[in-house]
């Protein structure tokens, strides 16, 4: 009865097997676009075939075993308990076969390990939960930076409407690269450690606070690249994709002189003054878009850890310690400097919406001008 | 406190107290075992009612059951309640009911040691657990609780989850030194290193890991609570510390942690196959000397868990290098196992059958934590679900197959009573197939791109967290039949013979069924046919 | 059957026993009371201490009433030499964890001065660290000028070694012979009693608990000097963080010791210890090598290099 059952559970073993080599390419790695990603999908095989290989022949002897060595076939005991000649061949011979594995593994390894000669520099930087992307001059100088952030809907996410194709792999503002380069990233975080991954390009790298990694990669095709934050940041974790886009050479250096356009056009929103009505609009949205992952879209936050704005006695009580927790944050704790992501525009409105909503009504208005006041009284 | 005191005990009358002060006040290794046992059982069954949680949470893509916070802090706790809380207490009870009878002894070497060893358990999970109700909820940064996630922005439980894990290894640390002291002190003469029972040498070998590593846990905590409390920056850049220092300490007690979760278990395996191979171990020598091996191997390849935090190229390398050995002793290990089987007279009854499932399933494991070792490979695989795949792998059908082998092997013993073999038979072909189901896929999903400790994910996963968590219930609602199973032999079996199995070798086997309350009172004489089976 | 107290070939198991698990009571009342001060101190709230003390009280009652059984069995002589062998491997191996509990810390001290520190101030195989993300950061140990001193703030100077030529006036060196030979009278304690010297035993042991009083009096007298005259603290980065925390649980054992050491002057006084049955003693003069040469190690390390 036992081997009838052992049999079949093989059988079902391989038809399962049999089945899966019909989608194989869903089942396995991702070849990926790059050269280091083929490398480590050859080495990915080349591992698996020799485990499947010694499982085989492992199993195999186990399974005639159990099937002829039997009691209930009249089998009887052999005596012998040692063979000093054959537990030296096991060991000698999977030590070859691990030789002939780390060859190659150090070969790639060293390819990785090389992030010299770059075209462009790119610094990732990770946040409670989104990915800052600035890209530096050859003196390592910002010239151009911004937040990345998931853009599936919260009806997606809660069942409310139907799930996209790209569902929770999407962002607003994704890292645009130009196709043939080796791009250098400079890999590191704000608050807690993050990961970056991008499953194509075969680059999967921590992001500490106050640490600096390299990591270097060369993609050929153009196209949208999307993988996810890979270490335990907290809440939202699952909700921190990374995305990709490699593109030709000149739409590259179009798509960077709109955004530098784009760049200075916000800062000059700096400058202006707003209606209270357009205060609160604005202020909305950057409040829904940036805080209320926090503190939650009806101001409750989740406390202790992360405090309610309605009827916080900041966000009800003098204003500059309100603008003072938002510019600077909190040292310490997930409130981020804002000012390092918001231009003074949206930190006013942001400010405004407040103090003015979520059950606040203190009343009073800010403008850009006010934040920038504040600044630069510091 | 002047000179002589008299005391009239008769010392070797004493049996077992009344009511619940036996239990509380006991000083004996059987009643300390039981408590170990059961104290695990209740906690896999709350461990796993969490895993539960998360494979209803994973069953679809989309928000349904909880919030991601409260889903970390399931993640958090499943993780530590199944390491700490279920498989080392359990071993720790199969070694104080097996180890002194398996050499002779009258008890463990010190008992109140070992009382005391138990009872701190029950508090430290009561206070772990106790923490999901605080203020800001439970832990939520993984059982691997990297800093700074798990200093700076910590909810304020932290500081008890710390105290907890104190308390843990404390209890861990006492049952080391009481198992190292019996096993050194207490064998019966003729009981020489070399001739001891298997499982006697894996808790040997496991005690000298545990001694070595639970204090550095300690201290990694303890940096932790001073991070949170004192202002110290150990693990903060800005104060010239470094968070990847947090992971160093902490992998230094995880990688042998992972160990000691598992070479009890490759005792109790090597105790079951010659018996029901009706054949004595093959190379029983260079079983022990693997042990020793991968023990002595397990303190040099932690930052295998770290490949991509940055570490320069030699690092990774050496790392690399040193995990990737691990292969041979453990192959060393796996060979013997089958070349016992071989040409033996085999019968299947439930013992055997976990322990073949093991030596399968946990090959299984084996292999794919070698091809986490491969470095550059690693960078794929790194936190995904094919890590999960690999060490429930491991874990669950090795460790945890390892501890029902041994259950169902020497319950007989323990109680004087046969548990029912079709009972037995159905708890194995449910959970063999619940756990394949279970955590097969998640290989796929890994390979695929699915990141761990997520509580949502993007539709490609969705075919394989389906049949996961499928396979997750049948899994777990299987686990009744063995509380089921025991609580009726323990009632109403069949009375079992003092040898049990007709393939048994070893002293156990020579004491009656259930053993006298104290097993040796005096040594016994260790003849060969009764040295390690 | 026969009974332990005559029949020696018996492993002495004692009866079944309270203490263990009021033990285990005690601790946990302790460090949740702990837990509960601390976080109530962080956030700036009222502590309450209920908890704490029932656990001193409940740790205190059952610990002197466990040891006191203890040493009245034996009185009684119902250990045999096998019972007394487990003491001294469970003696051995537990000063061997508290080894490695030590070996996480001086690692935490390695890894930080030898990497940590260099990469933030940009040298070695990380130094792009330092370079991009610090670069007003200087790698010298002890650090004095922190990477970012507006949130750990720097001392004005460390604890460092003045060089050999000044170290009579360098009171951690006087501290090291203090303890140096407070390692050597403790052992003369041991040799008293095993030659039935009483007078002896209690001289020794009497001046090794007097040596271990004042290495803590000077110990605390550096503390003070470090946090008030050299804004040396716990928060002053990772030099005051490793050298507090090295020393500090440092003064703990040596607080332990000393204690332990006073509980066997006090028995010394009683009458207890044979020339061929002095277990406790010897067990607390183990300890107190062993705080011995860990102090050895953290002059070196700490202190010296
Ligand atoms: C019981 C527990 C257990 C055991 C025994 C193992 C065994 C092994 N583990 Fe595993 N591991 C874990 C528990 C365990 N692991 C856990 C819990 C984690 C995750 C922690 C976390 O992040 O939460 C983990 C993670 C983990 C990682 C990190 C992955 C990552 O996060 O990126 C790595 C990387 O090297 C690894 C490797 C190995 C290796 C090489 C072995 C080897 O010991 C396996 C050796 C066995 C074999 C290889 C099979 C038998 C051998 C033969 C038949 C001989 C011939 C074979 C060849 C020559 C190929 N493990
Ligand atoms: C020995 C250890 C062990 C064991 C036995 C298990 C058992 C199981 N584990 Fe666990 N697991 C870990 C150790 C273990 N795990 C670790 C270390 C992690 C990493 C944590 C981290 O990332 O930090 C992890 C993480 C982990 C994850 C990934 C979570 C994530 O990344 O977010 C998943 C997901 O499927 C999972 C599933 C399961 C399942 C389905 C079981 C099943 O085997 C469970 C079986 C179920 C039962 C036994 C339930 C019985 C209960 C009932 C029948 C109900 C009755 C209830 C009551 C009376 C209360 N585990
Ligand atoms: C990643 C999480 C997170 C995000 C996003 C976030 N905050 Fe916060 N916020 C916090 C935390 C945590 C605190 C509490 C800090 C402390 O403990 O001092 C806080 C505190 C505050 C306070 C002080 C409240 C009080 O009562 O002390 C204000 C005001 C505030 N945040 C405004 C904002 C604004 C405006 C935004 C968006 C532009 C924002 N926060 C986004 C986490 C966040
Ligand atoms: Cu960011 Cu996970
Ligand atoms: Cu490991």
């Amino acid at each position: 009865m036992n081997v009838k059952a052992i049999m079949r559970a093989t059988l079902g073993a391989a038809l399962v097997v049999a089945a899966a080599c019909g989608y194989a390419d869903e089942l396995n790695m991702r070849v990926g676009v790059t050269e280091v990603s083929e490398s480590v999908y050859g080495l990915h095989m080349l591992i698996l075939y020799i485990c499947c290989g010694i499982g085989v022949i492992v199993f195999g002897a186990m399974a005639y075993s159990i099937y002829h060595h039997r009691k209930s076939r009249g089998a009887v005991a052999a005596k012998f308990h040692e063979n000093t000649r054959l537990e030296i061949f096991w060991t000698v011979i999977p030590t070859f076969i691990l030789v002939g594995m780390a060859i190659p593994a150090t070969q790639v390894l060293i390819k990785m390990y090389d992030t010299g000669g770059e075209d462009m520099t790119v610094e990732v930087r990770g946040y409670q939960w989104k990915w800052q992307y600035k890209y530096l001059d050859e003196n390592r100088n910002n010239t151009l930076s911004f937040f990345s952030s998931l853009a599936t809907s919260q009806d997606e996410i809660h069942n409310k409407a139907i799930k996209g194709e790209h569902y929770l792999l999407e962002v607003d503002n994704p890292l645009v690269v130009p196709t043939g380069k080796k791009v250098r990233l400079l890999v590191t975080a704000n608050d807690v450690i993050h990961s970056w991954w991008v499953p194509d390009f075969g680059v999967k790298r921590d992001a500490i606070p106050g640490i600096l990694n390299d990591i270097w990669f060369i993609a050929d095709e153009p196209g949208i690249y999307r993988g996810q934050c890979t270490e335990l940041c907290g809440k939202d974790h699952g909700f921190m994709p990374v995305v990709v886009r490699v593109v030709p050479e000149d739409e590259y250096r179009d798509w960077y002189s709109a955004q530098s356009a784009a760049y200075t056009e916000r800062e000059a929103m700096a400058r202006q003054t707003f209606s209270p009505d357009e205060l609160m609009t604005m202020g909305e949205q950057v409040y829904t878009k940036v805080c209320s992952t926090c503190h939650q879209a009806n101001g409750q936050g989740l406390p202790p850890v992360f405090p309610a704005i309605s009827g916080s006695p900041v966000a009800t009580g003098p204003r500059d310690a309100h603008i003072a927790a938002v510019y600077n944050g909190r040292p310490g704790t997930a409130m981020q400097a804002f000012s390092a992501q918001l231009n003074a525009a949206e930190l006013a409105a942001v400010i405004h919406y407040q103090r003015n909503a979520l059950g606040n009504s203190v009343g009073d208005v800010t403008q850009p001008v006010d934040i920038l006041n504040w600044a630069a009284a510091q | 406190m002047s000179a002589v005191i008299e005391t009239h005990h008769d010392d070797h009358h004493h049996g077992p107290g009344k009511g619940i002060t036996r239990w509380l006040f006991t000083t004996n290794h059987k009643d300390i075992g039981t408590l170990y046992l059961w104290f695990s059982f209740i906690m896999f069954l709350v461990g796993g009612a969490m895993a539960l949680v998360i494979r209803a949470e994973l069953f679809q893509p989309g928000l349904q059951f909880v919030h991601p916070e409260f889903f970390n802090q399931m993640t958090t706790n499943h993780g530590l309640i199944m390491v700490f809380g279920v498989i080392m207490p359990a071993m720790v009870g199969l070694a104080n009911w097996q180890v002194p009878m398996m050499i002779g002894a009258p008890d463990m070497a010190l008992p109140r040691l070992n009382n005391l060893s138990f009872w701190i358990l029950p508090f430290a999970g009561g206070l772990l657990v106790s923490t999901l109700f605080m203020d800001g909820g439970g832990p939520n940064f993984g059982w691997t609780f990297y800093a700074p996630l798990s200093t700076t922005y910590a909810p304020p439980s932290t500081t008890f989850f710390i105290f907890a894990v104190h308390l843990l290894g404390a209890s861990s640390i006492m049952g080391s030194i009481n198992i190292i002291a019996t096993i050194l002190n207490l064998r019966a003469p003729g009981m020489t290193l070399m001739k001891m029972p298997l499982f006697v040498w894996t808790w040997l070998i496991t005690a000298y890991l545990l001694l070595a590593v639970m204090p550095v846990l300690a201290g990694a905590v303890t940096m932790m609570l001073f991070d949170i409390h004192f202002h110290t920056s150990f693990f903060n850049a800005a104060g010239g510390g470094d968070p990847v220092m947090f992971q160093h300490v902490f992998w230094f007690f995880g990688h042998p942690e992972v160990y000691i979760l598992i070479l009890p278990a490759f005792g109790v395996v090597s105790q079951i196959i010659p018996t029901f191979a009706r054949k004595p171990l093959f190379g029983y020598d260079s079983m022990v000397y693997a042990v020793a091996s991968i023990a002595f191997l397990s303190f040099i390849v932690w930052a295998h868990h770290m490949f991509t935090v940055g570490m320069p190229l030699a690092g990774q390398l050496f790392f690399m290098y040193a995990t990737m050995l691990i292969a041979i002793p453990t192959g060393v290990k796996v060979f013997n196992w089958v070349s016992t089987m071989w040409r033996g007279s085999m019968t299947f009854e439930t013992p055997m059958l976990f322990a073949i499932a093991f030596v399968v399933l946990f090959t299984i494991g084996g292999f794919s934590g070698l091809m986490l070792a491969i470095t550059p490979v690693d960078f794929q695989y790194h936190d995904t679900y094919f890590v999960v795949a690999h060490f429930h792998y491991v874990l669950v059908p090795g460790a945890v197959f390892g501890i029902f082998a041994a259950v169902y092997y020497w319950l007989p013993k323990w109680c004087g009573r046969m548990y029912d073999e079709a009972m037995g038979r159905l708890h194995f072909w449910l959970s063999f197939i619940g756990v394949n189901l279970t955590f097969f896929p998640q290989h796929f999903s890994g390979l695929a791109g699915m990141p761990r400790r997520i509580p949502d994910y993007s539709i490609q996963f969705a075919d394989f967290n389906m049949w996961s968590s499928i396979g997750a219930f049948i899994f777990g609602f299987s686990q009744l039949i063995l509380l089921y199973t025991v609580i009726k032999t323990i009632k109403s079996g069949e009375p079992a013979s003092d040898r049990v199995w007709d393939g048994a070798h070893g002293l156990e086997w020579t004491l009656p069924s259930p053993p006298p309350y104290h097993s040796f009172t005096h040594p016994p004489v260790v003849t060969d046919a009764e040295a390690h089976s | 059957m026969a009974n332990a107290a005559e029949d020696k070939s018996i492993y002495y198991v004692p009866e079944n026993g309270w203490y263990p698990v009021w033990v285990a009571l005690g601790v946990t009342c302790l460090l949740v009371g702990a837990g509960r001060w601390l976080n109530a101190i962080k956030v700036g709230g009222e502590p309450s201490f209920i908890v704490l003390w029932a656990g001193v009280i409940i740790l205190t009652v059952v610990l002197f009433s466990w040891f006191n059984k203890v040493i009245q069995e034996n009185h009684a002589g119902l250990p045999n030499a096998q019972v007394k062998r487990s003491y001294v491997w469970g003696m051995s191996w537990f000063i061997f964890s508290e080894v490695m509990f030590f070996f996480a810390f001086f690692g935490a001290l390695f890894y930080a001065r030898v990497f940590a520190v260099s990469w933030l101030g940009g040298e070695g195989d990380k130094g792009i660290t330092g370079d991009y993300l610090w670069p007003q950061f200087t790698p010298d140990w002890p650090v004095v000028n922190n990477p970012d001193p507006s949130r750990f703030t720097n001392p004005h100077e460390s604890m460092a070694s003045p060089g050999v030529g000044n170290w009579l006036s360098y009171l951690p060196f006087w501290n090291t012979l203090i303890l140096l030979s407070s390692s050597v009278t403790v052992h003369f304690a041991h040799t008293a009693v095993k030659n039935n010297n009483r007078g002896g035993l209690k001289a020794w042991l009497g001046l090794t608990v007097a040596l271990g009083a004042l290495f803590l009096f000077v110990q605390g007298y550096e503390y003070h000097h470090a946090y008030q005259e050299l804004g040396l603290t716990l928060g002053s980065g990772i030099y005051g963080s490793t050298f507090f925390i090295l020393t500090g649980f440092h003064g703990f054992h040596v607080t332990l010791g000393t204690f332990i050491l006073l509980m066997q002057l006090v028995r010394a006084f009683r009458g207890h210890f044979k020339p061929d049955d002095q277990f406790g003693l010897e067990a607390a003069s183990w300890y107190w090598h062993f705080v011995d040469v860990v102090w050895v190690c953290l002059f070196i390390f700490v202190y010296v290099l």
